[in-house]
C-alpha cells in the first residue's frame, strides 16, 4: 500500500531520459524510407522502445515492494572518477611519470584506510613499474615527462 | 583426418614459443586478478585487454582466453576459500566448496575444482574442434537477414537469462545498441550523438565502455562497504584426493561437462545456467542429497565442470558466426575488430592458424592452469591477504593507461569515468550490465545487417519471414520472449517479492 520500488522508478525514469535524448538528437538526422533507412531510423526506433520500456519499469515499480538501494560510495566515486579523468587532462602536458604517480595518489584517496605515506609510497612504486613495463618494455610511445616541465629538458 | 591435420596446425601455432609465453603469461594474470578480491573474470579482460593489444592478433587472442581461464580459475579459488565467488558462475561452487574448507578440505576441494575443469575443459576443446568446422558452413550461408534474426535470438536469450527484472534487462540492452551506434553512419558518413566531440566519430571506445561498466563500477561498489575480508585459516589440508573422493568426483564431472558444453553454446551466460543445471541434477541423483550445502565432493566436481565445459563451447558461436554468447566473449569479439579481424565464419577458412591456434591453446591452457596452479596454491591464498585498500589505486592506474594506450585518445578516458558512473548508478538500480554489453557491440552490426537485407528486399520486412534460417531464428525469440513472459515466471517472480515481505 503507497510503497513504490525506488530503484525500479529511478531505473525508469534513468531510461526514459536516455531514450528522449537519443530520440530528440536522432529527430535531427535523416530519416529515410523503410528500404533506404537514413541515419536516423534504426536509433528512433531504439530510443523509441528505450523510452517505451522506462515507462514500464517506472509504472511496475508502483506495484512493487521497495527495494533498498543503499548507501552510495561518495568519496569513492569523487577520487575513482577524477583518477583517469586526471590522467586524461595531464598525461600530454606533464608526461606519463609525474601524470600516473599523481593518479593512483588520487585513487588511494577513495579509501579511508591507507596512510598517506603508505599511499605515496604505494604511487611511487606503480610509477616505478608501470614506467619499466608500458614505457621501457612494451615501447609504448608515451613521454616520459612533458613539456610543461621545462626544468625536464623540454 | 581433417580434424587431425587442423589440430595439428592448431597445436604448431599454440605451441610456439613466444605463443605458449603469452598463454602463460595470459593464465598467471587471470589466476592472479581472477584471485584478489571483487574483480570477476569479465572485469579482468575488460582491464587487461589494452595490453594484448600490442601483439599479434594469434598471440593477443591466445593471451585473453589465457585470461578467461585463469581468471575463471581465480574466481572459484575465492569462491572455496573466503566464500566469495568472483563470477557469477562460480557463485554455486562456493556452496560446497567453502564447506569443504571449513571441515579444513580446503586443498582437496581446490584440486576437485582443477581436476574437474581440466577434465571439462579437454573435452569441451574436442567438442569445438569437432564441431566448429561445419557450424561454419551452415553460417557460410548466411546472408543479412539470417544475422539480424541471429543477433536478436542471442540478445533476447542475453535477457532471458540476465538475473532480476526482464525489462530492465531488455531496457539495458536496448541502451547499449544505442551507445553502439554513437558515432559516423557507414551509409552516409553523418556523426551521430557525438555532440560534436570529433573524437567519438569513430564511435564510443569499446574498451573503455567495457573498463568503466565493469572495472570501475565493481571498484565503486567494493568501496561501499567494509573493506575487510576474513580469509580462512591457512591450513588448506591435503593437496591430492584421495581415491574415494576421486571415485565420489567421476561422474559428476562427465555429467557436469555434458551439461555444460551443451548449455554453454546458448546464447547469453550458459556457462551459469550449466553450473546450477549441474547441481541441481547432482543433488538429485545423489543417494546423499542432504550432505548438499555441507561439503558434498559432487557440488564442487560438478557445477565446477560445467561452468568451466560451458565457458569453453561459449565459443562456438563466437569462432563460427562472430556472434558473442555472454559478456567476456563480447569483449573477445572487441579485442578481434581492433585486430582487424572480421569474426564470423570466414576466420576459419582466411585465418586457419589463427582459428584452429585458438582452439588448441585452449587446452594448452588448462593443462598449464592444473600443472601451475595446484603447486601455487599456496601463494594465491597469501594473494588474498592483500587488503583492498591497497589494490584498488594499483587497478585504476593499470585501467587509465590500458585505456589510453588503445588509441591514444584522452577522450577515452573521460568516457572510462563516465561510463564508471553509469555503470555504478545502473548497478545500483539493480540492471544487470551484461547485456548493455552485449547490445553495445551487436548494435553497429545489427543496424547494418538490418539496412542490407531490407535494401535487398527491396523495403519488405516480409523478407525476414521468407527466407527459412531467418525464419526459424525468429520463432525461436519469438518462443524465448514469450517463455520469459510467460504468467507462471512472472507469478514465481511475485513469489519471491512476498517470501522477501
Amino acid at each position: 500500500m503507497g510503497s513504490v520500488n525506488r530503484a525500479d522508478l529511478s531505473a525508469g525514469i534513468l531510461f526514459i531520459l536516455f531514450g528522449l535524448v537519443f530520440g530528440v538528437s536522432s529527430a535531427g538526422l535523416e530519416m529515410g524510407t523503410g528500404l533506404r533507412m537514413g541515419p536516423g531510423y534504426f536509433p528512433m526506433v531504439l530510443a523509441v522502445v528505450l523510452t517505451g520500456l522506462g515507462i514500464a519499469i517506472a509504472a511496475t515499480s508502483f506495484r512493487s515492494v521497495d527495494e533498498a538501494v543503499g548507501a552510495y560510495a561518495w568519496r569513492g566515486m569523487v577520487f575513482i572518477l577524477a583518477a583517469p579523468v586526471f590522467f586524461g587532462l595531464t598525461v600530454r602536458g606533464l608526461g606519463f611519470v609525474p601524470s600516473i604517480f599523481a593518479t593512483t595518489l588520487i585513487a588511494s584517496l577513495a579509501g579511508l584506510k591507507l596512510k598517506p605515506i603508505y599511499a605515496v609510497a604505494l604511487a611511487a612504486a606503480v610509477t616505478i613499474f608501470c614506467t619499466l613495463v608500458f614505457s621501457v618494455a612494451l615501447g609504448l610511445p608515451f613521454r616520459r615527462f612533458g613539456p610543461w616541465l621545462p626544468a625536464m629538458g623540454y | 583426418m581433417d580434424l587431425l591435420s587442423n589440430l595439428g596446425l592448431g597445436f604448431a601455432t599454440a605451441a610456439s614459443p613466444e605463443n605458449l609465453l603469452f598463454c602463460l603469461i595470459g593464465v598467471i594474470l587471470g589466476t592472479l586478478i581472477g584471485v584478489l578480491p571483487g574483480i570477476g573474470a569479465t572485469a579482468t579482460i575488460a582491464m587487461l585487454l589494452p595490453i594484448t593489444f600490442q601483439l599479434e592478433p594469434v598471440s593477443s587472442l591466445i593471451m585473453l582466453a589465457g585470461i578467461y581461464y585463469g581468471a575463471q580459475y581465480g574466481g572459484s579459488t575465492t569462491a572455496i576459500l573466503i566464500n566469495m565467488p568472483g563470477e557469477s558462475s562460480s557463485a554455486v561452487t562456493a556452496i560446497d566448496g567453502y564447506q569443504m574448507a571449513r571441515q579444513g578440505k580446503a586443498g582437496t576441494a581446490l584440486a576437485v575444482a582443477a581436476l574437474g575443469s581440466f577434465f571439462a575443459g579437454t573435452v569441451a576443446t574436442l567438442l569445438v574442434a569437432i564441431f566448429a568446422p561445419p557450424l561454419t558452413i551452415i553460417a557460410l550461408k548466411f546472408g543479412a537477414a539470417e544475422y539480424f534474426s541471429l543477433m536478436l535470438l542471442g540478445l533476447v536469450s542475453a535477457i532471458a537469462l540476465a538475473h532480476g527484472s526482464i525489462l530492465k534487462a531488455l531496457a539495458m540492452v536496448v541502451l547499449g545498441l544505442l551507445l553502439g551506434v554513437v558515432g559516423t553512419d557507414i551509409y552516409t558518413g553523418t556523426p551521430r550523438f557525438t555532440f560534436g566531440v570529433t573524437a567519438y566519430a569513430d564511435g564510443l571506445n569499446f574498451v573503455a565502455l567495457a573498463v568503466g561498466v565493469f572495472g570501475i563500477a565493481e571498484i565503486l561498489r567494493n568501496l561501499e562497504g567494509d573493506q575487510d575480508r576474513t580469509v580462512l585459516g591457512t591450513k588448506l589440508g591435503a593437496l591430492w584426493p584421495s581415491r574415494s573422493d576421486l571415485k565420489a568426483m567421476f561422474a559428476p564431472m562427465v555429467r557436469g561437462t555434458a551439461l555444460g558444453s551443451a548449455l554453454g553454446i546458448l546464447p547469453g551466460g550458459g556457462a551459469v545456467l550449466a553450473a546450477f543445471a549441474s547441481y541441481t541434477v547432482e543433488k538429485r541423483l545423489s543417494n546423499t542429497p542432504e550432505q548438499f550445502g555441507k561439503g558434498a565432493i559432487a557440488g564442487v566436481a560438478g557445477p565446477e565442470s560445467a561452468n568451466n565445459a560451458g565457458a569453453q563451447t561459449s565459443f562456438i558461436p563466437l569462432l563460427t558466426l562472430g556472434i558473442p554468447a555472454n559478456p567476456v566473449m563480447a569483449l573477445m569479439v572487441g579485442a578481434m575488430i581492433i585486430q582487424g579481424i572480421v569474426p564470423g565464419p570466414n576466420v576459419a577458412t582466411d585465418q586457419p592458424a589463427l582459428f584452429w591456434g585458438i582452439i588448441a591453446s585452449m587446452w594448452i591452457g588448462n593443462l598449464m592452469l592444473i600443472v601451475l596452479n595446484l603447486p601455487l596454491i599456496g601463494l594465491w591464498v597469501k594473494l588474498l591477504k592483500v587488503p583492498y585498500h591497497v589494490l584498488f589505486p594499483v587497478i585504476m592506474a593499470f585501467c587509465s593507461i590500458g585505456v589510453y594506450s588503445v588509441n591514444s585518445n584522452v577522450y577515452d578516458l573521460y568516457a572510462v569515468a563516465g561510463f564508471g558512473l553509469l555503470g555504478y548508478v545502473l548497478l545500483k538500480l539493480r540492471c544487470e550490465p551484461a547485456p548493455l554489453l552485449l547490445g553495445f557491440v551487436l548494435g553497429p552490426l545489427l543496424e547494418e545487417n538490418l539496412r542490407r537485407a531490407m535494401i535487398l528486399g527491396r523495403g519488405d520486412p516480409i523478407v525476414f519471414v521468407t527466407r527459412p534460417i531467418s525464419a526459424t531464428l525468429l520463432v525461436l525469440t519469438a518462443l524465448v520472449l514469450v517463455v520469459v513472459l510467460m504468467p507462471s515466471v512472472n507469478k514465481k517472480r511475485a513469489e519471491v517479492f512476498s517470501e522477501s515481505d
